[in-house]
């Protein structure tokens, strides 16, 4: 027998019955119901942030860390217009988010009511679905529905809009049994065709190489351990793009480093180099291609992806494989041992020593420093002070990003939470405070540049309210990093608008916020601050004042191939040479 | 707008594929908003149409069918494919020219404006093509005509000299041949 209810009283009902603990979220006019719901009961807590945005990053935070979905939830027009920056970040991450917004009445859509927007409409081509419900009788349907595909398949963000006379009407609530789905049926195991040949083909690889990505860390912790499993048991080396640290131990010796537009020499070269590559759960981004008539030119592909439009969408698969990386690591793994293939030692020997000529190159070097603190090594030094703990380390967007995936180095999946495909300035500070409100025994930081940090400074608000020890280690320079970089190196030197002139004093904004605020200009006194802000049980911004004109290095210039990368000793001249009129243009 | 190379936003020599032009049948549910999705799709991610037909086909399911005549290399096409089966509402999607000759037909509405031997000229081209007059007073006629693409591109070309001032044209709806059903 259903139970009656209100819409309001649906949705708290729906949420707690999908297990949740926590809802990122900022009230209005048109969620009021929901949130005299909220305030009469337990179950489901509120983190109060202090913009819309910081609610979808603290929820995309908080899924990151957890592996369960983020909820937020906001009112309508400019509560669901801020929220849009953040569901496409989670839509390109592939982070599962349910975001339900307050709407006007039904009788007033398209009046152009106040704080009336076309939600539905805005937020179509940034989340995987969106409904607009307009019975009270769908809602609890549509809610359960909505955490169904936010988690399922290929994860992301989903919104439910809800207007403000559904929320008040009376209609029957049904349970998460209930929900079974017409067409949304994703593909999780493959087809045994595929894992047969891709076995054949891994086996007989001279040059091998695997190249893992995202799709792991969403597949949940039995990706990573299986993915550990499958690469020791064949000994070939992995990379990993920015998505994918911490599936693979960072310590391992098989492990080569990030790949990709900064990423090792090592790496890149192994993928150019390679005779198969192993794609696991990666997409061929354009940050790691490069160029893609030059990229990885003499191998065969095997691409394993849960969505069947990523294969083939930029590079050609030899052998594609649909399916959930845990599923296919695991009928791999099986056939594998079924099989126990005689290995081309003496070619894989070969290739490892080929592989440690490159590494020789140690293209992560930089020039120390023993007066400035130079930001590469501030990020060393952080590491080794933190790497013993139960961290959780994310980032904003630019070098600073860079810095930290080059330098910390992580052993376990979900402790980095960083905004890739989208690359959102800005996401580092909420995505911290949500890591911190899911473990909030852990250290949970947030490397972060001066610039990305203000664009979303107010949520400092909300570490204070919720008692978020959370720290901010700004690597400060002054500059927006990479778009001088970019600059300097593309353009000239002429560094258009990329120096901010007018920062705030960090400590003193620390303090104003109730934060504490710590600064550190000299290498020797680094150690001893790191170690002073980690003992501090408050959130803390850790001024980082880092050598100003520092590039990020190893870069592989836009339009060029894996086996055209710049190390840290060119100079701005063959930088420039190297970087054409047709790199210019991109991205 | 054709990107000369969909394979890559990076630019240079890379294989440039031929376009193709395939008919693709997509079954949805008709819920508020699953056009918008497909044709969003379409816009968002810089693939051609050349023609869109949709209408609810069964009304107990709440089902329709849209057909979209689709332009581009044979591998956008195939993710033009996937990307629609990505859609929630989405149940299938067929490429019809995939799957051999498909039957296509599509429905026009002509009106021709003019007197005398324009007139009587129009007229028998009508004929000629077995275009109905569904509408006519003594200085103008509205034809409907039925049938491939083709044979309408031609009337009208042909319509140009006698007259024509209006079309409305409904765009290809097309159903595979045989017996197997979507």
């Amino acid at each position: 027998m259903a139970r009656q209810m209100t819409g309001a009283e649906m949705v708290i009902k729906a949420l707690a019955d999908q297990g949740v603990e926590f809802v990122f979220g900022y009230p209005g006019g048109a969620v009021l119901p929901i949130y005299d719901e909220l305030f009469q009961q337990e179950q489901v807590k509120h983190i109060l942030v202090r913009q819309e945005g910081g609610a979808v990053h603290s929820a995309e935070g908080y899924a990151r860390s957890t592996g369960k979905v983020g909820v937020v939830l906001v009112t309508s027009g400019p509560g669901a217009t801020n929220a849009v920056t953040g569901l496409t970040d989670a839509l390109m991450d592939s982070i599962p988010i349910v975001c339900l917004t307050g709407q006007v009445p039904t009788h007033l859509i398209g009046n152009d009511a106040f704080q009336e927007c076309d939600t539905v409409g805005i937020t179509r081509p940034c989340t995987k679905h969106n409904w607009l419900v307009k019975n009270v009788n769908d809602l609890a349907r549509v809610i359960h529905e909505a955490f169904q595909i936010a988690r399922t398949g290929r994860p992301g963000p989903v919104v439910v809009d809800i207007p403000k006379d559904i929320q008040f009407a009376t209609g029957n609530y049904v349970g998460p049994s209930n929900i079974g789905h017409k067409t949304y049926k994703p593909r999780l195991k493959p087809e045994a065709a595929g894992i047969r040949d891709a076995v054949e083909l891994i086996a007989s690889a001279k040059r091998p190489v695997f190249y893992t990505g995202g799709g792991v860390i969403n597949s949940g912790p039995k990706g990573s351990q299986l993915l550990r499993e499958f690469v020791r048991l064949t000994g070939f080396p992995i990379t990993s793009t920015l998505m994918g640290l911490g599936a693979y131990p960072a310590a391992d010796k098989q492990w080569l480093g990030m790949l990709g537009m900064h990423g090792t020499y090592e790496a890149n070269m192994a993928m150019h180099g390679c005779d198969v590559m192993i794609n696991i759960g990666a997409r061929f981004d354009d940050r790691i291609t490069g160029r893609l008539d030059a990229f990885s030119p003499g191998s065969k592909k095997i691409h394993v992806d849960i969505d069947p439009s990523s294969i083939n969408k930029n590079v050609r698969a030899d052998i594609p494989i649909v399916g959930d990386v845990a599923y296919v690591l695991e009928d791999m793994l099986r056939v594998w041992k079924a099989k126990s293939p005689v290995l081309d030692k003496p070619a894989h020997k070969a290739w490892w020593k080929q592989i440690d000529t490159w590494r020789a190159k140690k293209s992560l070097s930089y020039k120390t420093s023993s007066d400035v603190i130079m930001p590469q090594y501030a990020v060393e030094r952080l590491y080794e002070l933190t790497k013993d703990r139960d961290c959780y380390i994310s980032t904003e967007v630019g070098q600073h990003q860079m810095w930290a995936a080059q330098f910390y180095r992580f052993e376990e999946p979900n402790r980095w939470l960083t905004s890739g495909g989208l690359g959102t300035m800005g996401y580092g500070l909420p995505a911290a405070i949500g890591a911190q409100v899911a473990h909030p025994k852990s250290l949970c930081i947030d490397i972060a540049g001066d610039a990305s940090i203000l664009m979303n400074i107010q949520e400092c608000s909300t570490a204070v309210q919720f008692d978020l020890p959370v720290k901010v280690f700004i690597l400060n320079n002054q500059y927006m990093g990479m778009v001088r970089q970019w600059q300097q190196l593309l353009h000239g030197n002429r560094l258009s608008h990329s120096y901010t002139e007018a920062l705030p004093d960090f400590v003193k904004l620390a303090e104003a916020y109730g934060w504490v605020g710590m600064r550190c200009e000299k290498p020797d006194e680094l150690d001893d601050a790191i170690k002073e802000m980690i003992n501090i049980k408050r959130p803390v911004i850790f001024d980082c004042r880092v050598a100003q004109l520092t590039n990020c290095f190893p870069m592989i210039p836009s339009g060029k191939a894996h086996n055209d990368m710049l190390l840290g000793e060119t100079t701005d001249e063959e930088v420039g040479r190297a970087i054409g009129k047709e790199g210019k243009v991109l991205v | 707008m054709v990107n000369a190379n969909p394979q890559s936003h990076y630019v240079g020599p890379g294989l440039v594929q031929a376009e193709v032009t395939r008919t693709l049948s997509i079954l949805v549910d008709n819920e508020p908003g699953v056009l918008a999705r497909v044709i969003g799709l379409f816009s968002g991610r810089g693939y051609n149409i050349d023609s869109l037909t949709v209408t609810e086909t069964e009304h107990e399911k709440h089902l329709s069918r849209i057909t979209i005549v689709a332009r581009g290399t044979p591998a956008v096409i195939v993710q033009i494919k996937h990307q629609l089966e990505r859609l929630v509402p989405v149940h299938r999607v067929r490429d019809l020219t995939d799957e051999g000759v498909s039957l296509e037909r599509e429905l026009a509405l002509v009106k021709v404006v003019g007197k005398g031997e324009k007139r009587n000229e129009a007229l028998r081209l009508a004929e000629v093509f077995r275009a109905s007059v569904v509408d006519t007073s003594l200085e103008h006629f509205v034809f409907e005509i039925t049938g491939k693409a083709s044979k309408i591109e031609t009337f009208l070309n042909l319509l140009t000299e006698v007259g024509l001032v209006e079309v409305s044209r409904t765009g290809i709806a097309a159903i595979g041949r045989g017996a197997a059903s979507m």
